[in-house]
């Protein structure tokens, strides 16, 4: 589900539908609140041969958004460590088979290949970019934390998150869209 | 006349480099925030710069680290001629330093075992060591909580005397395009030129240990540094490659004499995250 606010900001609420991602577009600042799920190269790394022989995955990731990150360690009392995003393009090889599968959105931070670029547009997906290097400040919008599988990996586990207003920003749209690539042309002098 | 120094005073300093490096972004780096505020155009740009301050400022005081990926310790040892490490091994010494600030810091263990296998190490040991040996009785630590994303778009090129300085500018310009919104921007270039190798990418990382914002004291080098600074900010990338004028923080090249027919080039790219303490015993 998503919404717009006052402010401009859009409010994003998994699970996404095909419209929910048609109507994003490059640029677009955005909240995220509910649950998403994070993963990373070796948790990507297992879930890829499970992809491969059409097992399920253990978590259905229909309308859902994966959050490339490994947190840091929790202090005591605290919900999770720093909790910033990893680079996006190492997810690569996987990306496409899952927005197949019918995951939403993806959250990362720097460029994704042309193959996730042409997925997103075919399977309706978008790829958000979170500050990455801004850890301590994104943990404040996590909520709860608990582990879905691979505790083994640590940090590289797969969590499900509850977030609150966790702010990010569309990089990659499902029409071709590429902040990156405006935001350089834009500014280059 | 040699002096002592127990493997547990290595520790203990190590330890306390790893938290405080993780934990207290340099002043340096937040006065360069603050320059970079007062020329950035771009609204998602700036933005970005503020939530960085915001986010050094939680993080120094809720002791917690700014960045998830707290790094692979970098260990630069100057090892005054003088000094008899006792105790222990000051390679363990270091290694102990790290595995205790890493647990008992709530630090993120990053490291794995074998780049095959893959199996983490839990404790991020060990350090990559680099040891100087030099005059006097005094131990230098320095070490740096070395980031994987900006590392990973770290570049290397041999190119060939007729190249020059021109060549070398253009090389370092080619590895910060290159980087982009992958290596978490603004970015610091620590680059290595001459030497075998292996020297030049190890003064790459070593030229990162000099504060930001002070000019190369090798006329001709800081000439270039202000040069490919002024350039990389005009690529347009931005912070957070959104787009924007503040592309690098700083150029900071260290040279060593080379071979005559070569002309190394070593670029590490740092990112925004530049984790990295020193203390001499």
């Amino acid at each position: 589900m998503i919404t717009i606010a006052a402010d401009g900001i859009k409010d994003i609420t998994p699970p996404l539908t095909d419209a929910d991602v048609e109507s994003l577009k490059a640029g677009d600042r955005v909240r995220i609140t509910g649950v998403i799920y994070t993963a990373r190269d070796a948790a990507h790394g297992r879930l890829y041969p499970l992809m491969e022989a059409g097992q399920p995955l253990p978590f259905d990731v229909r309308g859902q958004i994966v959050y490339y990150t490994g947190p840091s360690p929790a202090r005591p009392g605290d919900v999770v460590g720093s909790i910033g995003p990893t680079t996006g393009s190492r997810m690569d090889k996987y990306t496409p088979k899952l927005l197949e599968l019918g995951l939403k959105g993806t959250m990362g931070k720097g460029h994704r290949g042309e193959a996730v670029k042409r997925a997103l547009a075919q399977y309706k997906g978008v790829y958000f970019g979170a500050i990455g290097g801004a850890g301590a400040v994104l943990s404040r919008f996590v909520t709860k934390v608990e582990i879905v599988a691979y505790e083994d990996l640590g940090t590289e586990a797969i969590r499900r998150i509850a977030v609150e207003r966790f702010p990010a920003i569309v990089v990659n749209d499902c029409h071709g869209g590429d902040l990156y690539l405006e935001g350089m042309t834009q500014y280059a002098r | 006349m040699t002096r002592d120094i127990h493997a547990s005073a290595i520790t203990d300093a190590v330890k306390k480099l790893c938290m405080e490096a993780n934990y207290a972004l340099e002043p340096d780096m937040l006065r360069a925030f603050d320059r970079a505020l007062t020329t950035e155009r771009s609204p998602a740009g700036r933005q970005v710069l503020e939530i960085l301050k915001e986010n050094a400022q939680l993080a120094r005081t809720k002791l917690i680290p700014y960045c998830q990926d707290t790094g692979f310790v970098v260990c630069f040892v100057e090892l005054g001629q003088d000094v008899h490490v006792t105790g222990g091994l000051l390679g363990d010494a270091i290694n102990d330093g790290v595995r205790q600030g890493y647990t008992e810091g709530y630090l993120r263990a990053s490291i794995v075992r074998s780049p095959f296998d893959r199996v983490n190490t839990g404790d991020n040991t060990p350090a990559v060591v680099h040891l100087d040996l030099v005059p006097g009785a005094t131990l230098k630590i320095l070490i740096m909580a070395k980031g994987g994303g900006c590392e990973n778009r770290s570049k290397y090129k041999m190119l060939t005397p007729a190249e020059g300085i021109e060549g070398v500018k253009d090389w370092i310009l080619e590895c910060i395009k290159t980087a982009g919104p992958d290596a978490c921007p603004p970015l610091i270039a620590g680059v290595g030129v001459g030497g075998t190798f292996e020297q030049a990418a190890r003064i790459s990382k070593k030229a990162l240990f000099r504060e930001l914002g002070t000019p190369n004291p090798d006329p001709t080098l800081d000439a270039l540094e202000r040069e490919v600074l002024e350039r990389a900010n005009r690529l347009g990338i931005g912070p957070q490659g959104y787009g924007g004028d503040t592309t690098a923080l700083g150029i900071h090249v260290l040279t060593y004499p080379c071979h005559i027919t070569s002309l190394p080039v070593a670029v590490t790219i740092e990112c925004h995250a530049h984790r990295h303490k020193e203390v001499t015993l």
